[in-house]
């Protein structure tokens, strides 16, 4: 690219800078245009686990089905309610979609096709990911709407509570690959680290199901409490911005949990053929994908105090002490440079593997233990206030 | 004009703007959100200063939390935010205190510049050639963050100092009177609260 221009005769900066920007536009519209088939499908397979059909209108089983949407959407009335702060009002959803579309900057999409492969891309991810935060601040505040501002503030706690053992549990690839960079992590997992760390998987996939404020912690737009979240005034496209920065934020997460945990674009060939890279990529992001909504269709919602407290009580000490037996374990590890190679890598795996098969099992019996003690409490609730409820009749 | 200077007027730009914002605009919440901005300029200069990790911490920690709790805050003041505008007379003693914080600086920076052998002031601002920059600075960064040589003992105390403040936050939210343990019978719920405590099918 670059050297087509300087063949035109531009200057090697404006050259430079042209194909970069070039390359900016094409991350982002990949990751916009994506959203409008990603929408159909999504809808589509909700249908399917509603025993409904789902879009089957405009084009073949209803693929174009976005396009009609997108431009209803886009003809709705804007309405800015009274007393709104209309500057803030109008920035908080582009930097609501900014803020996700950001973090492709450092995605690798296949062997060297990388946005920028920044050297601190982990540390990138979650900076841009609290710019987020804001834009929930900013809606919620600047609607001059109680209800608005009370998501924003349920939205936000939730947010920056379910970061920390999100950052926790990225710090597990970040140990095992000895990099910051997205591509370098990557290229250290010759076995996906879902094998060798499924526990810190399962964390990662957990908050980060919070973070994008999908159900079963959809509380951020809580229809049935809050009216609409902290989104509630918002109407016309700057609605649909949140919308698209919400889907966004979903397929986003789910092509991190498949650079970070199930290897990101390595598979046969890979290397050889980087566009192979990329198909392998999205079919792995897929699988994390079709697992959110499988949970997203199956559960039910989260009370606010629920969410917190099991974040706080739980899945932070959780992630602590899962970070402190890897790194621990990886200390064992006599060269952890050396670890070139899919035989190489045969035994750290297993050893964590079987470590982690040891936490888990501890941690099933102590949360039987606690459902167990749970139910207790309810029964002696239940019996304080009818005598007659006997014990045993809570199943 | 460089790229470099260009883009180090823009960040300078927005850095100041917004810090001047901060302490003029009459609404709080507005202060908050340029202060966040004036963050973001100041992470704009550190990757100048191809220091990326600095940045990256400069907006996970300033704008991710620090800004967001002020602006929590802010709204949790009901009073606060109710003051139609803030008058304020001491637009001198700042001036004064900023007078002095930057002779203060001056004062310290400048032996400091002397000591690195920078003799002429304009000739030490320069951008560096990225190529002398380490290439690892996050590797030596961590490094020497553990190095008993180094800094272990004030990050040692750092963090001693941070799980101090944990613990005073966690000491300052208990509630009043202690909970009831487990093993006495809970309190006696009215008859109308059944349904928010029927627990099973």
């Amino acid at each position: 690219m670059t050297d087509v221009l300087l063949d035109i005769g531009f200057s090697h900066d404006l050259a430079v800078l042209i194909a970069k920007l070039v390359g900016v536009v094409v991350v982002a519209s990949f990751g916009l245009v994506w959203t409008l088939f990603g929408i159909w499908l999504e809808r589509k397979i909700a249908g399917r686990f509603q025993d409904r059909l789902g879009p089957n209108r405009v084009g073949p089983f209803g693929v174009l089905q976005s396009l009609p949407d997108a431009v209803k959407i886009v003809l709705k009335e804007d309405i800015i309610p009274t007393g709104a702060d209309k500057w803030v009002f109008n920035i908080a959803p582009v930097l609501s979609v900014f803020s996700v579309l950001l973090a492709w900057v450092v995605v690798p999409f296949a062997f060297g096709w990388t946005g920028s492969d920044l050297s601190i891309g982990v540390l990138y991810l979650v900076a841009v990911g609290s710019l987020g935060e804001i834009a929930v601040l900013m809606a919620g505040w600047s609607s001059n709407n109680k209800f608005a501002l009370l998501g924003a503030f349920r939205g936000v706690a939730q947010l920056i509570s379910y970061e920390i053992p999100m950052v926790l549990a990225l710090l597990v690839p970040v140990l095992l690959s000895g990099s910051m960079s997205l591509q370098g992590i990557v290229q250290q997992q010759h076995i996906m680290y879902f094998i060798a760390v499924p526990m810190t998987f399962v964390i990662f996939f957990i908050s980060s199901l919070a973070e994008m404020g999908r159900a079963p912690f959809d509380l951020l737009e809580a229809e049935s409490e809050l009216v609409a979240g902290y989104m509630t005034e918002y109407s016309g496209m700057k609605f649909g911005m949140f919308y698209v920065g919400e889907f966004l934020h979903a397929f986003t997460f789910s092509v991190l949990a498949a650079i970070f945990f199930l290897g990101g674009w390595k598979g046969p060939f890979a290397e050889d053929v980087p566009f192979l890279g990329l198909i392998y990529l999205m079919i792995k992001a897929m699988f994390a994908y079709f697992a959110m909504m499988w949970i997203r269709m199956t559960f039910p919602r989260v009370r606010i105090d629920q969410m917190l407290a099991f974040n706080w009580k739980f899945l932070v000490p959780l992630s602590l002490g899962n970070l402190l037996v890897v790194a621990f374990l990886w200390k064992l590890v006599p060269d952890t440079n050396a670890i070139n190679s899919f035989g190489d890598a045969v035994v750290p795996t297993l050893v964590l593997l079987v470590a982690n098969g040891l936490m888990a099992a501890g941690l099933l019996v102590y949360l039987r233990g606690e459902g167990l003690r749970e139910r207790e409490r309810v029964q002696a609730r239940l019996v304080a206030v009818d005598p007659a409820v006997t014990a045993g009749s809570g199943d | 004009m460089t790229w470099e200077a260009l883009v180090f007027l823009i960040f300078s730009v927005i850095t100041l703007g917004s810090g001047a914002l901060v302490v003029t605009t009459r609404n709080l919440f507005h202060a908050a959100l340029y202060l966040m901005l004036s963050l973001f300029g100041v992470a704009g200069l550190f990757v100048l200063l191809t220091a990326p990790f600095l940045a990256g911490v400069e907006i996970v920690v300033y704008i991710g939390a620090i800004a967001i709790l002020i602006i929590f805050a802010i709204m949790l003041t009901p009073q606060v935010m109710q003051i139609p505008h803030l008058r304020s007379n001491q637009w001198i003693a700042a001036l004064v205190a900023a007078a002095l914080f930057f002779l203060m600086l001056v004062s310290v920076l400048t032996p400091l510049a002397e000591e690195l052998g920078v003799d002429n002031w304009s000739a030490g601002f320069t951008q560096d050639d990225p190529a002398d920059v380490p290439a690892d600075t996050l590797t030596t960064l961590g490094e020497s963050l553990v190095d008993p040589d180094l800094y272990v003992l004030p990050f040692e105390v750092a963090s001693v100092l941070l799980m101090a403040a944990l613990v005073g936050a966690a000491m300052m939210v208990r509630p009043e009177e202690p909970e009831p343990r487990r093993s006495e019978p809970a309190p006696v719920v009215e008859p109308g609260a059944e349904q928010a405590t029927t627990g099973g099918d």
